[in-house]
């Protein structure tokens, strides 16, 4: 049985109570971090647990957090960043409602490392029910004196406060997020300066995804060390992987890293194989943002080694022939997927969602929306394919946030990989793969805006 | 208009969250607060926000017409919010939602003419795994594995409760 380090206790009937959660071992890290250990000792665990950042990006982050300005005389804050909307992902949801105290253990153990003293959870509002449980939970452990003033009379004072966001993809960026907790417009920032000099209301700020801040505890509990020997080199301890789309067992997996992507699909443990005994198509690894790749590639990579689910594995061959392990958002597609059909779906999405800021990022998503469309709905010309592939090239890179990087990459790589089947739809419009199936895509009419 | 004097200690409770001079951190669990009780957002009430924050109304304009969830119209007395992106699609999202437009006689975005139910797209709700999903404010709860047959036992029952 593979090492469970977030949802141990997932099966504990009642455990979003704090006494069910105290009885299976919940809040010990807060009494062990504030009553043993001084902050810098606990940062320097962190970065010994070699624990990555989960949001995405996989900065480590025991660094991150030694980046924080200790040396201002502002105040400190550490932001949750809960605003889980990258297509694909559902796994901090899953966490927050499942175990909502093992967050606020994170969050409680993080900010003693820091030295914030106020210290906020920005969920999407659409999760108004987990926002609800976050804060049910926050009341019992203020009741039960781990929040507040003189925490377990350790001297220690922290405010913990949930907010809500307003329905905005960008604002999972970190700095748009920290604009739309200041009761702004979620418009990212340009950096430098980093959040870590002048973040929240221009102070020192970290900002962490759920799941990284929910695995705080357990290594306050058990050192660095155990947690880095768990995993596969750099890509330590285990992650949640949120795996839908056309599989037999859609849901939150706690994988070890670096277990083969070729067990994680097909293992009854896991997926449980491809839904309805098809075949198995492509696969976007880490979230709508990330590349897709196709069969071959995601359980080989093009040395022909196994594909492992760890940072490096899954990025193994950069973006020819490779992909990211990103937020964990795992989809899979099987062989009836239209390529075309998901990649104009995600563009609308980025276009939807972009903030607007940077012309290269508005306009360019929704010209690559509308080719995608005119491609899909049997208008296109040979020439969009190129066209297409410069409208991404023009847009990776050039702006504020990687936003518009999100949007370009699956451009580039589904035409990379799939070339043959956008150059189909241009040449026989009536093709296209889905309109000749029952079922999900059946006599499927675009979605467009109201 | 005047906020009641229970809504105003609910803002005031949000405010205290944020240091002194900061309260505009407050604006938007205080529009969610607002549309929760009127199902919109009109500008006579962002009006009263903005004064009751000490801000500038635009401050609030701006904020209420980028973030989604905000109403700027009247709407039905369900919303029924669901989701258009690619993973919902894969299992099948798109037939889905034709079949509540049919089923309601309304277009995306519309209101039924007994002032019942109104229909939006949102993107990702974080439930790909249990998709097709929808969700109904202001509690916002999830609707997940959506069928047909689940959407006509959700749409009588909202019916016969009002
Ligand atoms: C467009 C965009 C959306 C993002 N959405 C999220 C998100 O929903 N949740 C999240 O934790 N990080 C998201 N990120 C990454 C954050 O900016 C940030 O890197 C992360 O919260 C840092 O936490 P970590 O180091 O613990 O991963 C997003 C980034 C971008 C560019
Ligand atoms: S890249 Fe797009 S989302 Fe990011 S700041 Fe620029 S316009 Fe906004
Ligand atoms: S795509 Fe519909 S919930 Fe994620």
């Amino acid at each position: 049985m593979a090492t469970k380090i977030l949802l141990e206790n997932l099966a504990v009937e009642g455990i979003r109570a704090i006494d069910t959660y105290m009885a299976n071992g919940g809040y010990r890290a807060v009494s062990k971090a504030l009553k043993e250990m001084s902050p810098d000792q606990l940062v320097e665990e962190v970065k010994a647990s070699g624990l990555r950042g989960r949001g995405g990006a996989g900065f480590p982050t025991g660094m991150k957090w030694s980046f924080l300005d200790k040396k201002s005389d502002k105040p400190r804050y550490l932001v949750c960043n809960a605003d889980e909307s990258e297509p694909g992902t559902f796994k901090d949801r899953y966490l927050m409602e499942r175990i909502p105290h093992l967050l606020i253990e994170g969050m409680i153990t993080a900010s003693y490392a820091l030295g914030a003293n106020t210290s906020y959870i920005y969920v999407r509002g659409e999760m108004m029910s987990v926002i609800r449980l976050l804060e049910r939970a926050i009341a019992e452990a203020y009741a039960k004196g781990f929040l507040g003033k003189n925490i377990l009379g350790s001297g220690y004072d922290l405010e913990l406060y949930v907010q809500p966001g307003g329905g905005a993809y960008i604002c999972g960026e970190e700095t748009a997020l920290l604009e739309s907790l200041e009761g702004k417009r979620g418009n990212p920032r340009n950096k430098p300066p980093f959040p870590a000099v002048s973040g929240l209301y221009g102070c020192p700020t970290v900002i962490n995804n759920v799941e990284t801040i929910a695995s705080v505890p357990w290594i306050v509990n058990n050192g660095g060390a155990a947690y880095a020997s768990i995993g596969l080199g750099k890509s330590t301890g285990t992650k949640l992987i949120s795996a839908c789309g056309n599989i037999r067992q859609p849901g939150v997996y706690e994988i070890e890293l670096g277990l083969p992507v070729e067990e994680f699909i097909y293992s009854d443990a896991y997926c449980g194989g491809i839904a309805e005994g098809r075949e198995l198509k492509a696969v976007v690894p880490g979230g709508s943002s990330v590349p897709i790749l196709p069969k071959e590639l995601i359980l080989k990579t093009a040395a022909g080694e196994p594909r492992l689910m760890s940072y490096e594995s899954l990025a193994d061959g950069g973006f020819v022939s490779g992909s990211m392990l990103g937020s964990g958002g795992f989809i899979v597609f099987d062989e009836r997927a239209c390529i075309v059909r998901n990649l104009w779906n995600f563009t609308r999405f980025y276009h939807h969602e972009s903030c607007g800021q940077c012309s290269p990022c508005r306009e360019g998503t929704g010209w690559m929306e509308k080719v995608l469309h005119r491609i899909e709905h049997g208008h296109g010309k040979m020439s969009d394919i190129d066209l297409l592939v410069d409208v991404a090239k023009h847009i990776e890179g050039k702006t504020i946030c990687p936003l518009g990087d999100a949007a370009a990459w699956p451009v580039g790589s589904a035409i990379r990989h799939f070339r043959d089947e956008f150059e189909a739809h241009v040449k026989h419009p009536d093709s296209c793969l889905a309109k000749h199936l029952h079922g999900a895509y059946a006599h499927a009419v675009p979605i467009m805006e109201p | 208009m005047e906020f009641s004097q229970e809504i105003k200690r609910e803002f005031d409770q949000i405010v205290a969250r944020y240091p002194q001079g900061r309260q505009k951190s407050g604006l938007l669990p205080i529009l969610h607060r607002v549309q929760a009780e009127y199902g919109w957002l009109s500008t006579e009430a962002m009006n009263a926000v903005a004064e009751y924050l000490n801000l500038n109304p635009i401050e609030v304009y701006e904020v209420a017409t980028f973030y989604t969830m905000f109403h700027l119209e009247p709407v039905g007395k369900y919303v029924l919010e669901v989701c258009r992106t690619g993973p919902c699609c894969l299992v099948g999202a798109e037939t889905l939602l034709q079949y509540l437009q049919r089923k309601l006689n309304i277009g995306i975005g519309e209101t039924t003419p007994d002032g019942l139910f109104t229909l939006k797209t949102v993107e990702c709700l974080a439930s790909c795994g249990t998709g097709p999903v929808l969700q109904i404010g202001p509690e916002y709860l999830y609707h997940e594995h959506l069928t047909e047959q689940k959407l006509d036992q959700l749409i009588d029952r909202l019916r016969s409760e009002s």
